[in-house]
Parts: C-alpha cells; sequence; structure tokens
C-alpha cells in the first residue's frame, strides 16, 4: 500500500471507507515471523518460529501461557504482544479468583478484541502491531482464536501468521477437515510440518521453533527442546510429503502411551522403535 | 448542611428476619427447605415470603437473616445472570461461580463493616455436577453434603449426619428435610408452620407451594417439660 492524505492518523477515513493506520498495524503482523495453531476436539497446539537477530543473542518469547487452559501465539510486535499478554493474564486471574472456575476462552477472546477496537477510535492512541492466536480449552471444548490489530477475532480449526504462513496455510488447508478427530501426537506433527512450510527450506531444528500445547486434563505448557527435536526427528525420517498418518510404528506407539499425560511425554515420546539417527 | 455520616450507613442489626434453611444432595440433584416466615423482633409479622430462589438456570439461593439484604443480593445476583447471558456463547455460570461470587460479596462487605446478614446456601447441577455450599454473613463459606443456616446447623445438621446417605430419592429426599423442618418447627421460635421445599436438578428448578406439616403437641414431655430440671418453677 502507499502513502496517501488519509494515513496520518488511526481516527481519519479514507473516500473509500478504510483506516490505513489499522491497515498498517495489520502489515506489521505480517512482517513478524510466523505463529501458527491448529486444534482437534480436545487439544489446541501452538508453533512458531523463532528467529534470533544475530548468533549471540536469545531468541525472542512469542509463545505465553496466560492460565492453566489457555495460551497464546503472537506475530509482530512483540512489546505490544507482552503487554496483551499481561491483561489477559490479569483477567484470567481476576476471574478465576472470583469465581473459582477458569475465564472461558470465548470471553477473553472478546475482551481482547474489545479492547483492539478502542484503540482504532482514539485520536491519542494507535492500534496494537500484533496478532494473537489464542488457544485455549472450556465447557465446549478446544477453541482457536485469532485476534486482529483491528479488533476483529475469528475462530479457527487451524491458522497461520506472520511471515511466509502462506506456506502453511497452504499445507494446513489441505489437511484440516481431519484434524477435530486428530490425536495429540497427529496435531503436533502437523505444526511442526507446518512451521517447516514456513522456513522454506531452511532445515527444521528445535533451535528454531517453539511448540506449546494444551490439552483435556493437560495444562498449557511449552514443550521442551529435546522433546521438539525427537518429534522432529521421527518425521523427518519420512518422505517430506507424506501424510502424518503414514503407518510408521514410531507415530503409532506413541498415542497410547501419550494419551493425557502431562509433562513427560517427552519421556514417553522416546520410542524404543525409532531407529536413532546420526545428529 | 451536615451530611450523614459515614459511621450511621453500615448496617447494625438486622430487623425483619427469616430463619432457618436446610438443604441436602439427593440423588438426582439439590433438596432444599425453608418456612415462609419473616420475624420482626419477636413478632412473626410476615407469612407468606419466599426464601428460595432459583438463579440462572443451574442454581437455587435460600437465605435466612435479613429479608432486604436477601433481596439486594438477589437484585446483585439478577444483573450477574443478565451479563452471563448477554455473552449469548454457550458458557454459563454454574453453581460453583455463583457461591464463589456470593463469597466474594459477602467477604468484602464484612471487611468494610458493612455487612449483608445473611446466611445463604447456594444449590445446583451442572453437567451433572452436583454442588451445594453456604457463605454466612461474613464470609465463612464451605461446601458439604447437606448444609443448614442458624439453629439449623444445631438441630437440623444432626439428625443429616445419621440419616443422609447418599443417592436419596425425591421422596426419602423431602422425607428427611421435613423430619428436620419439624424439629425446627417445635424448637425454633421463630419458624412457622408454612414450608415451602424446592429441587433442582439437571432439568431446571422447582419451587414448590408451601404447605403445613403435622404436629403433635400431646408428647408427654410437653406436658411438664421442667419436671427433671433442677431449680425450676
Amino acid at each position: 500500500m502507499f502513502r496517501n492524505q488519509y494515513d496520518t492518523d488511526v481516527t481519519t477515513w479514507s473516500p473509500a471507507g478504510r483506516l490505513f493506520q489499522v491497515e498498517y498495524a495489520m502489515e506489521a503482523v505480517k512482517q513478524g515471523s510466523a505463529a501458527i495453531g491448529l486444534r482437534s476436539k480436545t487439544h489446541v497446539v501452538l508453533a512458531c518460529v523463532n528467529k534470533a537477530n544475530s548468533e549471540l543473542s536469545s531468541h525472542q518469547k512469542k509463545i505465553f501461557k496466560v492460565d492453566d487452559h489457555i495460551g497464546v501465539a503472537i506475530a509482530g510486535l512483540t512489546a505490544d504482544g507482552r503487554v496483551l499478554s499481561r491483561y489477559m493474564r490479569n483477567e484470567c486471574i481476576n476471574y478465576s479468583y472470583t469465581y473459582e472456575s477458569p475465564l472461558p476462552v470465548g470471553r477473553l477472546v472478546v475482551q481482547l478484541a474489545d479492547k483492539a477496537q478502542v484503540c482504532t477510535q482514539r485520536s491519542w492512541k494507535r492500534p496494537y502491531g500484533v496478532g494473537l492466536l489464542v488457544g485455549g480449552l472450556d465447557e465446549s471444548g478446544a477453541h482457536l482464536y485469532y485476534n486482529c490489530p483491528s479488533g476483529n477475532y475469528f475462530e479457527y480449526q487451524a491458522f497461520a501468521i506472520g511471515s511466509r504462513s502462506q506456506a502453511a496455510k497452504t499445507y494446513l488447508e489441505r489437511k484440516f477437515e481431519n484434524f477435530m478427530g486428530s490425536s495429540r501426537e497427529e496435531l503436533i506433527k502437523d505444526a511442526l510440518i507446518a512451521t517447516r512450510e514456513s522456513l522454506q527450506g531452511e532445515k527444521l531444528r528445535s533451535s528454531v521453533c517453539t511448540v506449546a500445547v494444551v490439552g483435556v486434563g493437560e495444562p498449557f505448557h511449552i514443550l521442551d527442546q529435546e522433546t521438539v527435536q525427537k518429534l522432529i526427528d521421527e518425521f523427518e525420517i519420512v518422505r517430506e510429503d507424506e501424510p502424518p498418518a503414514e503407518p510408521q510404528p514410531p507415530a503409532e506407539q506413541d498415542a497410547p502411551a501419550d494419551q493425557g499425560t502431562g509433562a513427560d511425554q517427552g519421556a514417553a515420546a522416546a520410542s524404543p522403535d525409532v531407529a536413532p539417527m546420526d545428529i | 448542611m451536615d451530611h450523614p455520616s459515614a459511621e450511621t450507613q453500615r448496617t447494625l442489626y438486622p430487623y425483619v428476619t427469616g430463619s432457618s434453611v436446610v438443604a441436602l444432595k439427593y440423588k438426582d440433584g439439590i433438596l432444599m427447605a425453608a418456612d415462609t416466615g419473616g420475624s420482626y423482633g419477636s413478632t412473626l409479622r410476615y407469612k407468606s415470603i419466599e426464601r428460595l430462589k432459583p438463579i440462572g438456570k443451574h442454581s437455587l439461593l435460600g437465605a435466612s437473616g435479613e429479608i432486604s439484604d436477601f433481596q439486594e443480593i438477589l437484585r446483585y445476583l439478577d444483573e450477574l445472570i443478565l451479563y452471563d447471558n448477554m455473552w449469548d456463547d454457550g458458557n454459563s455460570l454454574g453453581p460453583k461461580e455463583v457461591h464463589n461470587y456470593l463469597t466474594r460479596i459477602m467477604y468484602n462487605r464484612r471487611n468494610k463493616f458493612n455487612p449483608l446478614w445473611n446466611s445463604l446456601i447456594l444449590g445446583g447441577v451442572k453437567n451433572g455436577q452436583k454442588y451445594l455450599g453456604m457463605v454466612s454473613m461474613i464470609g465463612v463459606n464451605f461446601e458439604d453434603n447437606h448444609v443448614a443456616t442458624g439453629l439449623g446447623n444445631h438441630l437440623a445438621r444432626p439428625i443429616l449426619r445419621d440419616e443422609w446417605h447418599e443417592n436419596l430419592t425425591f421422596e426419602e429426599g423431602v422425607q428427611l428435610l421435613e423430619k428436620c423442618m419439624r424439629v425446627l418447627l417445635y424448637r425454633d421460635r421463630s419458624a412457622v408452620n408454612k414450608i415451602q421445599i424446592s429441587k433442582i436438578t439437571e432439568e431446571g428448578a422447582t419451587v414448590f407451594p408451601p404447605f403445613s406439616l403435622k404436629t403433635y403437641w400431646e408428647f408427654s414431655a410437653f406436658k411438664n417439660p421442667t419436671i427433671g430440671a433442677e431449680g425450676s418453677w
């Protein structure tokens, strides 16, 4: 988009009915590194590409735990994302304190969206330059939402945001119809493959990506590097384009062992039948 | 002009009060009972006050203590349920949530030395889970299989401790409640013989029309009540 005379502040409409500042904020999301989310009936998986500025620095944290049952992955201005995560954590904790019950995700995203909308209608504010993939559980099951700087929010079966997210989205579009019935492992595998798509040829290693899971009986947590690397190794043995539902021994036997367990899925995933790969 | 000082703006004592409420969990949900009297000190002034009210789809509230404070609480809960319904999103506040909300209200008022002078019983069923809890005017709250307020704690709970068991049928539950209410009728001077029972199940809440308990006053112990007491006349 090009500079024009209607884009100076957020409270100016263009003759075509657009708010350019809001659209520019959405551009900021597209420039951030990719974040991907997918959900089944009982689980939500969030994954993101973690690019450090240089070899000397650490990665930016892009996935935040909001509550035991909600997590968020961000793309765009991470500072804005942190601030919104703090708001979300606050809302969750206040709700829990008053009602001794977890805040339904659907309500949290509406509050978040209304907060973003305010910034699109005040001359002394600017829109948040961050897109949020909110994944969480409530009474009606697992949900994945995308919150936009514009104040819009949508529920998704699977989605990707950030730079080169189109490649991930294309992969997800092919596979999403089966997600509802996917097992936890299949879902994580699909998330990793989608992340690999966004890397556009670069090798997928656990040092460049972060994966987090939340599910029924499983509080939101970020998987540690070792676990992620093991999962990556399992499916990279197979050809690039093969669907993860292939009858490979490693995939199959993970399912019963991992069902519903929390922190030690790392150990369980180390199936004895995987040919040790030279790393 | 001088304006009223903060001192005189807090609750000091109750005026129109309701007596005990008793409740228990049974097979399909919760059963709750209370009489319909409102006492003005020692006068049994109001004889038809409903002290058991359904809250939203999943809960039932019973209150003893100051009736005007109970009405105030009903207004708070009305607003709470209204906003909950306005989300229109398939989520709804269950009995646990309402109970905790009430606990917060009661405790916060107590901290300001301006309590809502009530003992509340909150029962309900949601997604097959039965819930029964109590909150007092100072914010003490707990859950149990059977609860009571006021004198009910001393007269009804012992009966319930002996005779309550898991999976009571509706008839058994009502019988047990009637037994408790009868004892309260005999022994609590602020009780009136017009009882209401209400139940809440997964399907919803029902508040039954008031009825009277049959009483028997010909017990020999009633005839000469002080015959065994020393120093009495």
